[in-house]
């Protein structure tokens, strides 16, 4: 299917997206918080993705925006109308849910023209409108079979067409790609980008693979005890991130103990600035970049004074990622395969850090990942 | 697996098959050749006994009632269980353990101590409201709940009750529709199996319709053995069939399907045999 053809058969569907804003959102289970203030501001049109481990709230946000639970304090305003008291069913929302939701007694016609017909649409546009919305992701050919006759990627596209085909006025999903394989789920990924740029609604997606929400969406909320630790375009979380729980858990980071003295922190000889100059001075550890690292050609001692033996090398594609022993700690290096390949364990590298600003970290304990 | 052990297992699970099939059908087999054998040693073999059970009238009348009943009873217990047992799964389940104590405790109370229980009641009802066999479905109600409740919480926890029904109410399902449109119809097995289980436990029923002095089919049944040992025994056999036939339907109805015929979609262009998976 072209991308015209899913345009124009979404041309009789579109509806321009709407501005969501959750505000001041508090949620306790059992003297558990899940939700401590949450607030998030979406654009109209807008993909955002809530990003975090296990029990951060991710999903109780969302949840919450559905209706699918209440929260104890705090608002959710859809399009400049508040619908935190609203039911589900009369929220406007659609939603694409972790595990298969498709109804296996209806076929995936039927499936995506439920909520029409929950809508009181006649027969014959709802055989169109359903019609339309699986040609949009793809599936026009599979109209008639069940959910056990689909896999999980074809399942998962129907339910999307399924949430699109009523018109909402926010998307919702709800790790949708957790259930599936590593190939269909980048494949899918970027279907649901495609189908959420064409039909333009502001989309709310909880993930806690960084890798699949730095890739898709258009802002990245990492979330972290229940609130939003730190908001934006996912090259902005990735290379400036603003707190250490941000730095260690988006992206793989090496923790180098060092000292910190006037504004720069000291590792193994290597000064590197602080992100936040004016830290305390006094032992840190130092949350540096796997692609800050790298192996000095033999004898440069000053530039790279760290001497370490290197003990493995994954290859990632075009990258490798080396890891090189110092004795008391190891430390990441992502290398050009080509530079990596010339690296067999056991051989002795010299290393050194950019001086990129750094964040450090006193608490030792790290974040549960994902 | 190796081509002996193969075949060892083929032969025990025909003599599973032949065992447990002798179990049931010698039995009946018995049975209808009791009720066809004539009236004196040496007689011809006759269906006399099948022919004349429409001949009396109290027993067309019993076996009315009992179907009344089966059917009011399985109604009544879809009714009561079904929409209380979604519920609980989905919005109270802390009281799942105690509804589910509550429907199997018919299973450890006789049912004499029922019966003894109920009686006074029934006999207020024949007094003040109305005295008729249909209010032994109250009972009967009671009596099916443990088997239904296994049945239906067997169909329940085969599907994924939340996520259907938050998806269902995401488009705009209210309760109702989540319930009968979008849970039910995937349980029909378990659906059928309650109510099997019901109307079986229905028709079968003797020792509360006795002792509160209601004619049912199995009343009837040991009233006219007494008098018409041949006509009871076929009247038996026949109640066999009926609950047979019965599973031989919810065997058909318990089947996943397989095909879709094409013109079910009504989609305006042509289905593709196949597309990316």
């Amino acid at each position: 299917m072209t991308t015209t053809v899913a345009a124009a058969a979404v041309g009789t569907a579109t509806r321009a997206g709407v501005e969501v804003r959750l505000e001041n959102l508090q949620r306790r289970y059992a003297g558990v918080t899940a939700l401590d203030g949450l607030s998030l501001t979406m654009a109209p049109g807008e993909l955002v993705a809530l990003l975090g481990p296990s029990g951060c709230g991710k999903t109780t946000a969302l949840r919450l925006v559905a209706g699918l639970e209440q929260a104890d304090s705090g608002r959710v305003v859809v399009g400049g109308e508040d619908v935190t008291g609203q039911p589900t069913n009369k929220r406007d929302v659609g939603m694409v849910f972790q595990a298969y939701s498709l109804f296996p007694h209806l076929t995936a016609w039927q499936n995506v023209a439920f909520g029409l017909q929950m809508r009181k649409v006649d027969a014959r546009q709802r055989r169109q409108r359903a019609g339309e919305m699986l040609e949009l992701v793809g599936l026009s050919g599979f109209a008639d079979r069940f959910a056990h006759q689909l896999s999980g990627g074809q399942q998962q596209r129907v339910a999307l067409a399924r949430a699109l085909a009523i018109q909402p006025k926010v998307l919702l999903l709800d790790e949708p790609l957790s259930a599936l394989d590593a190939k269909v789920r980048a494949r899918l990924r970027d279907e649901i980008r495609r189908v959420q740029l064409e039909v333009g609604i502001t989309t709310l997606f909880v993930s806690h693979d960084q890798e699949e929400a730095l890739a898709i969406a258009d802002r990245v909320g990492v979330m972290h005890s229940g609130r939003i630790e730190q908001l934006g375009p996912p090259t902005t979380i990735y290379s400036r991130p603003a707190t250490p729980f941000v730095a260690e858990f988006v992206g793989l980071t090496n923790r180098l103990p060092g000292v910190v003295r006037g504004g720069e922190v000291d590792v193994r000889g290597s000064r590197l600035p602080l992100v936040q100059p004016d830290t305390a001075d006094g032992p840190a550890i130092a949350l540096v970049r796997p692609e800050a690292v790298s192996v000095a050609s033999g004898g440069e001692t000053a530039a790279a004074p760290l001497v370490g033996t290197v003990i493995a090398t994954a290859f990632l594609g075009a990258t490798s990622r080396v890891t090189i022993d110092l004795g008391d700690i190891t430390v990441l290096a992502q290398l050009p395969t080509s530079e990596a390949t010339a690296l067999p364990a056991g051989t002795r590298v010299r290393i050194a850090i950019r001086a990129d600003p750094v964040l450090i970290s006193r608490d030792e304990a790290a974040p549960e990942r994902a | 697996m190796t081509r002996a052990r193969r075949l060892r297992l083929r032969v025990f699970r025909v003599i599973v098959l032949v065992l447990g099939g002798a179990f049931f059908l010698v039995p009946i087999g018995a049975m209808f050749e009791f009720s066809t054998r004539g009236n004196r040693v040496g007689a011809p073999r006759t269906l006399e006994a099948w022919t004349t059970i429409v001949t009396y009238p109290d027993l067309l009348g019993a076996i009315r009632d009992s179907l009344g009943l089966a059917t009011i009873t399985s109604v009544g217990m879809l009714v009561l269980l079904l929409p209380t047992m979604i519920w609980v799964r989905l919005r109270l389940p802390r009281l799942k353990r105690t509804i589910e104590f509550l429907c199997l405790l018919p299973l450890t109370i006789p049912a004499i101590v029922l019966v003894v229980g109920l009686s006074p009641v029934y006999r207020w009802m024949a007094i003040n409201l109305v005295d008729t066999i249909f209010l032994l479905s109250f009972a009967y109600l009671i009596l099916v709940l443990p088997f239904a409740y296994r049945a239906l919480d067997a169909g329940l926890s085969a599907i994924d009750v939340k996520t259907l029904s938050e998806a269902a109410r995401s488009l705009g399902a209210g309760w109702g529709t989540v319930m009968f449109r979008v849970i039910a119809p995937n349980m029909a097995s378990a659906l059928l199996n309650a109510c099997l289980l019901s109307v079986a436990l229905v028709l079968g029923e003797f020792t509360f319709a006795n002792l509160l002095s209601y004619l049912n089919l199995q009343v009837e049944i040991f009233q006219l053995g007494l008098a018409n040992a041949g006509t009871s025994i076929a009247v038996s056999v026949a109640s066999l069939m009926f609950a047979f036939i019965l599973l031989v339907i919810l065997s058909f109805f318990g089947r996943p399907r397989k095909r879709v015929a094409p013109e079910r979609t009504g989609l305006p262009y042509p289905i593709a045999a196949a597309g990316p998976r």
